[in-house]
């Protein structure tokens, strides 16, 4: 049989967007909780917990050569335990699985707010800022630490190449994490007189960028950019939005009070990629890869309003 | 401030910007446009159309109000350089006319950064506003960056303790920093020290409230006798020194850092010495 890679979190668009550009060079075993409607033929696919025992069966039953681990589960309306132990425990699991069954590729995907946006973030950061996120978003504490399981990982296990990377925020057709849902607003919020720049990719590109991950040259921590960057400003001008302007001193409180009572599906500390930066340098990434994104900045943008 | 400036009020105050500089300006401006992309702004998120319509107003200032009058301008050099400065008079607005001399009568003009308070980055459309002029959060992080990119860069390493300070202690420089003389060091870039005469005169402070300023989360908080820090029109003169390029290492010990940063200090503070000689009056 032939080596596979073993995708977790397949059946996410991220994961289908993956799965449809490499099943045709590699075999591929996914890993999912949830179902993958429309999956190609040639993916073998296992609907269960990363947790769980048999998790581990596919390692010790297949010759597996990487690993590109998706499973991270974002969700501000679950159960916090659940959340943290599914995320945290379940890449625990998958690390363990590759040091014991030789697995000799790793690719994580994490996420560049893991730094965190803030008014005292440089304009580009780079791999090595501090993961403040936490301090501010208890919320992305997950995110945190599955980053931070992995790096450890990278220097525990120089034999394995680890290759963790930080995408901007992704956005995409059907993508339903917070900055693509935001861009969907009919009548967005913002927070008056703020207008920080930002970094969108889009969900293929993000995609390609995990399977280019694959090559050797690709080792350690990276940040991925997309197209480059904008003010928040233009995203809306060219989605044609009529944008709200709320007082950052009543728009924190009114939020809490409105996701307490399900008025609103985006948890306050969200505000704060609104209003300040976190921004990053994808410059290693670009030049170590030769990495262009496929989409232009004004494609990615529109992707959202895409069916 | 100038946020959400209309489109139509945009190209009005680029028009008043044009009458007043010439119109042959945006066209020499624009060779030195940065990276832009599709949406008119540079990774730093500078957006030269933007800066030229807000722009109008401080070249206004600059021209009637403050009747700037620069000496040894063209003593700046091209490429990489960092414009070291005195600073005063409770607002910034010795920062702006630095810009707006480069900007205007720099040959090719040149759009400079200044590095900006954290602190700015919390209030509503002054931030916004700092970021589409091309002024950057002062971290030493961007500032190499910029430097690396062959940018001219204005620091005041007396930061808000200069521009707070109350009317005794005019012209006379505080506690200097030491990053910038890091980063010169780090990035081999010459220093161009430059000392601005008349910004002490415009508001002056009797009293920096501190315990106000602090419940209010400002750095400083002047009491002026205008209540408001509202400029007076002082002239301004503004004199650039020569050059001064530092060898050295950007890790050494603190003491030696001093050392040089002294070297750039005297020169200001005796800039600032013979300008306030050459002054004849506040206002003329």
């Amino acid at each position: 049989m032939r080596p596979a890679v073993v995708v977790t979190g397949i059946s996410g668009n991220l994961g289908r967007s993956l799965a449809k550009l490499l099943h045709k060079r590699e075999r591929i075993i996914g890993i999912d909780r949830r179902p993958f409607p429309g999956k190609p033929k040639d993916i073998e696919m296992y609907q269960l917990d990363l947790r769980k025992r048999k998790a581990e069966d596919v390692f010790r039953r297949n010759d597996v050569q990487a690993v590109i681990h998706m499973g991270i589960m974002h969700d501000p309306r679950m159960n916090e335990e659940e959340h943290h132990s599914f995320n945290v425990v379940g890449t625990t699991r998958i690390l363990e699985y590759c040091a014991r069954y030789g697995v000799k590729k790793v690719i994580m995907l994490s996420s560049a707010n893991v730094y965190g946006p803030s008014p005292d973030n440089s304009n580009f950061l780079t791999e090595d800022a501090p993961l403040m996120a936490a301090s501010r978003f208890s919320e992305v504490r997950d995110l945190t630490e599955v980053d931070m399981l992995a790096y450890g990982f990278f220097w525990k296990h120089p034999d394995i190449q680890t290759v963790i990377l930080r995408p901007v925020h992704i956005v995409g057709p059907n993508i339903k994490n917070a900055p693509s849902n935001y861009l969907r607003l009919k009548y967005p919020w913002v927070l008056a007189g703020f207008d920080p720049i930002v970094q969108l990719i889009h969900v293929d590109d993000t995609a390609r960028a995990m399977i280019e991950a694959l090559r050797p040259e690709a080792k350690g921590v990276y940040n991925v950019v997309g197209p480059g960057e904008v003010p928040l400003s233009a995203i809306f001008r060219e989605l044609g939005r009529t944008v709200i302007p709320v007082p950052h001193l009543v728009a924190r409180p009114l939020l809490e009070l409105m996701f307490k009572y399900h008025l609103a599906s985006f948890p306050p500390p969200e505000l704060d990629h609104i209003q300040f930066l976190c921004a990053v340098d994808g410059s290693r990434w670009a030049k170590d890869l030769g990495w262009k994104p496929s989409y232009s900045m004004r494609e990615t943008i529109r992707s959202v309003l895409d069916e | 401030m100038f946020e959400q400036l209309g489109d139509e009020l945009q190209k009005k105050l680029r028009g008043w910007t044009a009458s007043m500089v010439g119109s042959d300006m945006e066209a020499r401006v624009q060779q030195i446009a940065h990276l832009e992309n599709e949406f008119g702004v540079d990774p730093f998120g500078f957006d030269l159309k933007y800066a030229l319509a807000a722009i109008a107003p401080f070249i206004w200032l600059y021209k009637h109000y403050f009747r700037v009058q620069t000496f040894n301008l063209d003593r700046v050099p091209a490429g990489r350089v960092l414009l070291v400065s005195n600073h005063s008079g409770q607002l910034p607005l010795d920062g702006a006319m630095i810009v707006v001399a480069m900007l205007t009568e720099a040959n090719p003009p040149r759009a400079i950064r200044s590095m900006v308070e954290k602190w700015i980055q919390t209030l509503p459309y002054v931030s916004s506003f700092m970021a589409r002029v091309g002024q950057i959060v002062g971290t030493p992080e961007n500032c190499r960056r910029l430097l690396e990119a062959e940018e001219a860069i204005l620091v005041f390493p007396e930061g808000v303790r200069g521009l707070g300070k109350a009317w005794p202690q005019r012209y006379r420089l505080q506690d200097f920093g030491l990053g910038f003389m890091r980063l010169a060091l780090e990035a081999r870039t010459p220093i161009v020290p430059v000392a601005v005469i008349g910004a002490e005169e415009q508001a002056p402070s009797l009293v920096n409230v501190k315990l106000l300023a602090k419940l209010l989360g400002f750095p400083y908080l002047p009491l002026t006798p205008t209540i408001l820090p509202l400029p007076l029109p002082t002239r301004y003169r503004i004199y650039f020194g020569e050059p001064m390029l530092f060898t050295g290492r950007a890790d050494d010990e603190d003491a030696e850092l001093d050392k040089k940063v002294a070297q750039v200090k005297a020169t200001i503070q005796s800039m600032i010495q013979t300008g306030l000689q050459e002054r004849k009056h506040v206002f003329s």
